[in-house]
């Protein structure tokens, strides 16, 4: 499981963004993202270091390149944060229908 | 037919659907009611809202606080924007946590749906970061040990 507040921060910058919505659509090398992204091959480096060490991407070797793409993990994580959410609405909810099994309609 | 959907939609939106037995006029005066929220606007078992201010007019304030009893505590701040009774609330908020997050913008309709309420709010975040953050802290609330996060950070 991705470490979480690695994971926020590594969310909070824009082309990090990017780089995940880029790997969304599958597996690239830094080459291949320096393109669209207009930045330099350290830059994006150290992009890539951040969402790795956050757990969102995994790279692998490849002879000199380390393609990298979305980790599993991240996709699940996504998935776990909306049903945690889900499940803390659904307290809520399930509490309101009992107030309003108790109100009297309105004068 | 209680069954709550929990949507997004776009880069900034969460979309979250649920029916109730109850017609409009109750669904709506219970969003707005203080004495009516506190008895349902808590999350997990455990918390309690002993502040909920609920100004419920155009610009009227919105301040809910609560606690766990063993020194975890937030609030939220927010005002209302629109209010067309008994159909749909606007309003913006922010968690105080205890840095204030990015404001949220939801606007929450009211449709009848039979004899009970179809209600669909619809939340929007200024950007995909902070939205994965807001979806992020809804897992954290839901969690045990968000308890102790809480109490470290208070």
């Amino acid at each position: 499981m991705p470490n979480l507040d690695a994971a926020f921060s590594a969310l909070a910058d824009p082309t990090r963004r990017a780089i995940l919505a880029r790997l969304a659509l599958g597996e690239a090398t830094v080459m291949e993202l320096v393109e669209p992204f207009d930045l330099t091959q350290p830059a994006i480096s150290r992009h890539l270091k951040v969402l790795e060490g956050a757990g969102l991407i995994v790279r692998r070797v490849e002879g000199t390149k380390r393609p990298c793409r979305l980790a599993p993990s991240a996709v699940a994580e996504i998935d776990q944060w909306l049903a945690m959410l889900r499940r803390a609405l659904e307290t809520n909810y399930d509490r309101l229908d009992s107030v309003l099994a108790t109100m009297k309609p309105e004068q | 037919m209680s069954k709550l959907t929990l949507t997004t939609e776009g880069d900034r939106h969460v979309i979250v659907t649920r029916r109730f037995v109850a017609p409009p006029e109750a669904v709506y005066r219970a969003h707005l009611d203080p004495e009516l929220l506190q008895k349902w606007l808590l999350g997990p078992d455990g918390w309690t809202m002993p502040v909920c201010i609920s100004e419920p007019h155009p610009g009227g304030k919105i301040r809910f606080e609560w606690t766990n009893g063993k020194g975890g505590a937030f609030h939220q701040t927010g005002e209302y924007l629109e209010l067309e009774p008994f159909s749909r609330i606007v309003h913006v908020g922010r968690m105080h946590l205890p840095d204030p997050t990015p404001d949220n913008h939801v606007e929450t309709r009211f449709t009848p749906d039979g004899s009970g309420t179809l209600m669909t709010m619809r939340m929007t975040l200024p950007d995909a970061g902070t939205r994965a953050t807001m979806l992020a802290s809804g897992m954290e609330h839901g969690m045990e040990d968000s308890y102790a996060r809480l109490d470290r950070m208070s």
